[in-house]
Formats: structure tokens, C-alpha cells, sequence
């Protein structure tokens, strides 16, 4: 396939691992965080681990937006469900990510809410124009990537004098969840990032800068194939020798360093930063999502349907906090593959298929039984 | 009333919809039978009108099948819910295999479905059936209220013989078996996704749908009880029926991604949709476990009939006590090819 197969040539890949292992100090530890669900994803699926030299260690981070969305916020959409009136429309991932008192959206469906999954901001558009007696309200999560989407159904609603259309917005910010997790004091140290893809396609590579000159790190940005982040390996390899930490860009074919003017302006016409929002597994963290503007007000079902979030506690057992801050690993915790499976996710790093937890049960999880035979 | 129409009035099969009372037991009911599909599947048994339909059988195993078919939409590139329905059961019956015999339909209808679209579901699973030679031989017909089926909902099952001796089941891989696949992969769940509603997009690409009972009995005359067991990747795709069988016989298995057929353009498709061809269905395909030392006869057995042309070795029974279906991927990593976790969707971003 065009475009596909050339970036995930096995022969290429054998090449820079090779690379990577001649150049990787023996005597050191590196460990890199690949920020997006995507990169966790292609890692696993395409064993990309078995290429690197042990003293390599990926981290997953907390780059995929329903992992981190918490549960107060999933118990608001539930609570919008429920009301006679409204339509929720979902992306289908959100479906089965656990709620307070061991509900989820697909069970608020299956009770009779009315909940409806799309694949677009316009499907949803599209319901509320053919239903205008119902109040349909969108469910709107993602990072940078997701928001511009979310941006233009607000302006088509407004061209088409919605009256009956509103979103629940969850959108977050990744710098400054890079940051917290840079700051946080119980992760592991990390030592370089790879820069999300699809997000910096939109934002560009400046609002990286930070992280090269006040924290010391390197960021290389790279797309969601495997040569991709392999390649974004080696150069992160080679900045740390070298004793650089500079923003790189590897995914030149997609990423600039301005970005896409136009989504970043419409972005900031639409949004402004909230002070602060709840991060599953890591926390507050100030100024690191997003809310309607005050002129769009018709539009935020916060301020529609009065949304109140009430705090709500994840099981206690549950390590996906720690997993999303690099602190543990997925076989870490006490519930992996035993009360907490996909089928039965506890926390929510199980049920994105792009969680780390989900990722490592879906792809990898023999090579831990592989290693304990091996030891 | 005309005694000379003791069904009633003719139904307007072109403009016409189901209503309830064609559900009801009465005159409109055995209209609707005798015109759409008495009509479409035409044969001594159902113009006997019995309840039921009594035939003959010849000696060895009795195997016997039903299943229901709900999907949407109803007609995709490549098929329909109709021709889905014959084919996907005598292929349960083939995969044992056994010579698929008769065949008997049941239909839930939503008040309202157009009767064209039911003429047009019936006729292709009369076609289907009369090409497999496997005739529809007894049914059934329910009409419910608006807003209680989708659309229509098609049940059918099967009956077949299998050769005496002959006892394909999942339990029968062993280590060192080798894995054959009769062809690419993903056809047909992309096929169906191309047309719903809210994913359609613009593609060639065309269900597979096919009754595989022919190429299951050269398979069998060519290799008889060297093949351990058969499976048609339907629902799940190959990586469910991978792990069926790694569970099943308590066994593990390894694939090689390279060696699995995908067509480029179902390979777009999924990468589009961010879906895994290994997890999308299949209607015309089948997966074979089969002694090693048969298995180079068998795949040339199987590449000479025209529904396994495609066919290739995709890997082998490995023992393993935790059953994972690992596979090297054409990357040159290895992964496991685990069970779908709920629905395959799309993903966000």
C-alpha cells in the first residue's frame, strides 16, 4: 500500500535497531515516553519493542483522551443522558469506560438513555437537524487533534441556527499535561518524549520549545508508524549522548513548526482555557483544557443543563493513575488480567484500546511470561 | 370472495409493505408465503404444504446447524442478508465435513419492510440454495409491530451428512499442525461497513460471500481424517477463530503476517477506519488445521478449486499452555492475536 507499507518495512526497521543498539551506551538506563495512545498502539501491534535493546524502555503516557477523561466527567454525561429530553452522542470509546457505582454509558443505553454513537461532530449535527425536538447534546473529548472538528460544529450549528445542539466539552491541552507529568514527583524520570503526531499536525513544534529549554528534554515528534517511532528512538538515542535536548521533528511529511494557522485561530476563537480540570490519574492541572467562550454559551451543555461535576473516586486498587505518570507499569497492578481485563475493564487505561494497559493485554502480555520463564 | 383466489386479494409485490396481518395466520399470510417465497425457493417439499418436510438420508454422521442473521444493511456490495443466510449456514455444516442436504428459513419481519425488498431478499436465497443445491425445504414466517426488528431478521438452518470416520472437531489440533487460510481476509465485513449509514465511503470492494461445501469435499476426498479440523472465519474474524481453536484444543498457534492474504484495497479500507483486517468477517472463506506432512498436497488441492485460489500457510499449532495465538508481524516484531474486546470500532483520533 502506498504511503503505508514503505513505513513498516522490516528490513528498514532491523537497520536502525541495529543502529540504536550499536549506539546505545550499555552502561545506561534510557527511558522515553511516547505521549499518545497512538504510539502505544503501534508499538504493541507492531512489536516494535522486540527491536530495541533492553537498557530501552518505553513509557506509555497518558496521550489518549478517554484514559484520562475522569469519572465525575463520564458520571456528568451519564446524568445528561438521563434527561427525557436530550440525545448524547458519543464516540464509540467512551461507551464502556467506567462510571461511579459500576455504570457506563452502554449501560445508561441499554436502561433506556438515549445515547447514540458517531463517528463525526456532523453525524451529530446531522441528528440535531433531522430532530429538532430533541436536545442533542455532543460529547466532545480529544487533544488538539479532536477540538478542531468539535470547533466546526459549533460554527455550523450557528450557520444553521441550532437551537436544540450543544456539546459537553472535555477537550484537554497536551503541553500542559506534558508538563505535569515533568513536574509531577512520583513518576520515573524521563529522560525524552516522543512528540505526539496527529496533535503537533495542528499545533506545530513550538509549543514544545519549553520542554528542551526550562526541563532539559528532547522531543522528537513522530507519526504513528512503526519506522516512525523507532526512527524517533535513535534520534532521541543520539540527543542524549550528544547531552542535547532539542525539539526534532521526524514526522517532517506532516508536522511544521507553525502548524495549521487556520485550526489554531478558529481553536482559539471558539475556546478559551479553563483554570484548571481533573485528569484521570494525574490530577488537577491549570490551564490544560478547554470550555466554550462566553458568545458561544448557547452552545456549552455545561451551561445549558447546569452540569455540576461531583467528585468521584476510581477503585481504590486500580493503578492506572500511576501507570499514566510512567510510575508503574500495567503488569504492575494487582488487578491486571485478573479482576481487569477488556471485557471487564476496571480502570481506564483497560478500556481505550489505545490505553497502555489494553495495549499491553491485547498484544504483548506473553512477553512478561516469556521473561518469567526466561528468569 | 373469487374461489379461485382462496388467498386473497394478489399483494402489490412492487409498491407494497408488510403489515401485521401477514403475520397473522390467515389469508394474507399464506399469500405472502405462497408469493414471495414459495415463489423464490420453489420446490416439491414446500408445494407439499406440510408443517414440515420428511426426506431421505444416506448412511454416516448427522450434522445439523442454525443460525440468525441480523445484519446492516440488509444489501451490500457483493450480497445481501438472503444469499448471506444460505451461504453462512451450509458453511457451518461443510466445516464438519459434511455434504450439506436441506435447509429450512425462518423470517422476522418489522411491520412496514417494503415487499419489494423482501421479493428481493427471498429470490437470491432461492438462487443461493439452488446453486449450492442445498433446496430450502420448510419454514416459517413472524410479523412484529414497527419498531421491533430491523428491518427483517433471517434464520436459517441446515442439515448434512459427513462421511462415516470422518470427525472434524476444534479439539483436534496438535503441535506441529500446519495453519491453511483459503484466501484474503476482510472482505466482506468491509464490504457491509462500506454501506452503513453513518461509515459509508466509496470502495470495489466486494463481499465474499460464497458456499465453500464444494471446496470442503475435494479437500476431504484429497486428505480425509489428515485434516483435524475446518472453521469459517465469519464473526471475529481470523483472529477468533485462531483463538477458538488455540482454546478449544488447548493448544497455542503462530501466524506470520506476511503469509495472511489481505486485498490492498481492504487493506486501505482498515487503514482508513483504523481497523485490523485479522478481526474483520468473512463469508467465503475457510482456515484448516491439517497434519504437516499433508499439507503441501492439500494446498495445491485447494488453490486448483476456485474458491480457494487464494489459498496459503499462514503458520502452525505451537504448544502452549496459556493457548496465545502469537504472530510475527511484518515488521519483524511479534504480538499476540488476541480475542476482539467488544465491537471493533473506529477509533478517535
Amino acid at each position: 500500500m502506498k504511503h503505508v507499507d514503505e513505513y513498516r518495512d522490516g528490513e528498514l526497521a532491523r537497520g536502525i535497531a541495529r543502529r540504536i543498539t550499536a549506539e546505545a551506551q550499555p552502561e545506561r538506563d534510557y527511558r522515553f515516553m511516547e505521549f499518545c495512545g497512538g504510539h502505544t498502539h503501534a508499538i504493541s501491534r507492531y512489536g516494535v519493542e522486540d527491536l530495541l535493546p533492553e537498557n530501552i524502555r518505553m513509557i506509555h503516557g497518558p496521550g489518549c483522551p478517554v484514559c484520562v477523561l475522569p469519572m465525575g466527567r463520564i458520571d456528568d454525561a451519564i446524568k445528561l443522558a438521563a434527561r427525557p429530553e436530550v440525545t448524547l452522542c458519543t464516540y464509540a470509546d467512551l461507551m464502556r469506560v467506567p462510571a461511579s457505582g459500576g455504570t457506563s454509558l452502554m449501560k445508561a443505553k441499554a436502561d433506556g438513555a438515549d445515547i447514540r454513537m458517531v463517528y463525526s461532530t456532523l453525524d451529530a449535527i446531522a441528528i440535531a437537524e433531522k430532530e429538532p425536538d430533541r436536545e442533542v447534546v455532543f460529547f466532545a473529548i480529544g487533544f488538539e487533534t479532536t477540538t478542531p472538528p468539535t470547533a466546526l460544529a459549533i460554527r455550523l450549528a450557528q450557520k444553521k441556527r441550532l437551537r436544540n445542539f450543544s456539546i459537553f466539552c472535555n477537550h484537554v491541552i497536551t503541553p500542559a499535561a506534558m508538563q505535569a507529568i515533568l513536574e509531577t514527583n512520583e513518576g520515573v524520570a524521563i529522560e525524552g518524549f516522543v512528540g505526539p503526531a496527529h496533535v503537533s499536525t495542528v499545533i506545530g513544534m513550538s509549543p514544545y520549545r519549553r520542554f528542551a529549554t526550562d526541563y532539559h528534554k528532547p522531543v522528537v515528534i513522530a507519526g504513528f508508524e512503526p519506522l516512525d517511532v523507532i526512527q524517533a528512538v535513535l534520534m532521541l538515542v543520539r540527543q542524549i549522548n550528544e547531552g542535547r535536548s532539542d525539539i526534532e521533528n521526524q514526522y517532517r511529511r506532516a508536522v511544521t513548526e507553525t502548524g495549521n494557522g487556520r485550526a489554531i485561530d478558529e481553536m482559539a476563537e471558539i475556546f478559551e482555557l479553563r483554570e484548571s480540570f481533573e485528569w484521570r490519574g494525574l490530577g488537577e492541572i491549570p490551564r490544560s483544557a478547554l470550555r466554550l467562550r462566553e458568545k458561544y454559551a448557547q452552545f456549552d451543555a455545561e451551561q445549558r443543563f447546569g452540569v455540576v461535576t461531583s467528585p468521584a473516586r476510581d477503585n481504590p486498587a486500580c493503578e492506572c493513575g500511576a501507570i499514566l505518570r510512567g510510575a508503574k507499569r500495567p503488569q504492575d497492578c494487582k488487578l491486571f488480567g485478573t479482576a481487569c481485563t477488556p471485557e471487564t475493564p476496571m480502570g481506564s487505561c483497560m478500556v481505550s484500546s489505545e490505553g497502555s494497559c489494553a495495549a499491553h493485554w491485547a498484544y504483548g502480555r506473553f512477553r512478561q511470561l516469556e521473561r518469567r520463564k526466561a528468569s | 370472495m373469487n374461489k379461485h383466489e382462496p388467498m386473497g386479494r394478489k399483494l402489490d409485490l412492487r409498491n407494497g409493505r408488510v403489515d401485521l396481518s401477514h403475520g397473522s395466520g390467515g389469508r394474507a399470510m399464506a399469500r405472502l408465503i405462497a408469493d414471495v417465497f414459495h415463489a423464490a425457493f420453489d420446490n416439491d417439499w414446500l408445494r407439499a404444504g406440510n408443517d414440515q418436510a420428511a426426506f431421505d438420508i444416506a448412511a454416516g454422521r448427522m450434522v445439523m446447524t442454525t443460525d440468525g442473521y441480523v445484519v446492516s444493511p440488509l444489501f451490500f456490495p457483493g450480497g445481501d442478508i438472503g444469499k448471506l443466510s444460505v451461504h453462512g449456514t451450509i458453511n457451518d455444516i461443510a466445516m464438519a465435513g459434511a455434504r450439506p442436504l436441506h435447509m429450512s428459513a425462518s423470517f422476522i419481519i418489522e411491520e412496514g419492510f417494503p415487499l419489494a425488498d423482501l421479493c428481493r431478499i427471498a429470490q437470491s436465497m432461492g438462487e443461493a440454495s439452488r446453486a449450492a443445491g442445498v433446496p430450502i425445504i420448510t419454514g416459517d414466517t413472524k410479523v412484529v409491530e414497527r419498531g421491533k426488528a430491523d428491518g427483517v431478521f433471517v434464520s436459517t438452518a441446515c442439515v448434512g451428512v459427513a462421511p462415516a470416520g470422518l470427525e472434524l472437531s476444534g479439539d483436534k489440533a496438535r503441535p506441529g499442525d500446519t495453519i491453511l487460510l483459503s484466501g484474503s481476509i476482510g472482505d466482506h465485513g468491509v464490504a457491509v461497513m462500506s454501506k452503513r449509514e453513518n461509515l459509508s465511503f466509496e470502495t470495489e470492494v466486494l463481499s465474499d460471500t460464497a458456499a465453500l461445501h464444494e471446496l470442503v469435499a475435494v479437500m476431504v476426498e484429497a486428505a480425509g481424517p489428515a485434516i483435524r479440523l475446518m472453521r469459517d472465519p465469519t464473526r471475529g474474524g481470523l483472529a477468533a477463530t485462531l483463538n477458538e481453536i488455540a482454546h478449544q484444543s488447548k493448544v497455542g498457534a503462530h501466524v506470520e503476517e506476511s503469509a495472511i492474504p489481505v486485498a490492498p484495497q481492504v487493506a486501505a479500507a482498515c487503514e482508513l477506519l483504523g481497523l485490523d483486517p485479522l478481526f474483520v468477517a468473512n463469508e467465503g472463506k475457510l482456515v484448516a488445521v491439517v497434519a504437516a506432512e499433508a499439507a503441501d498436497s492439500l494446498l495445491a488441492v485447494m488453490r486448483a478449486h476456485p474458491l480457494g485460489r487464494g489459498s496459503a500457510r499462514i503458520g502452525e499449532i505451537v504448544a502452549d499452555e496459556h493457548g496465545f495465538v502469537q504472530m510475527t508481524t511484518r515488521f519483524g516484531g511479534g504480538r499476540i492475536v488476541d480475542w476482539l474486546s467488544g465491537e471493533q470500532l473506529p477509533r478517535i483520533c
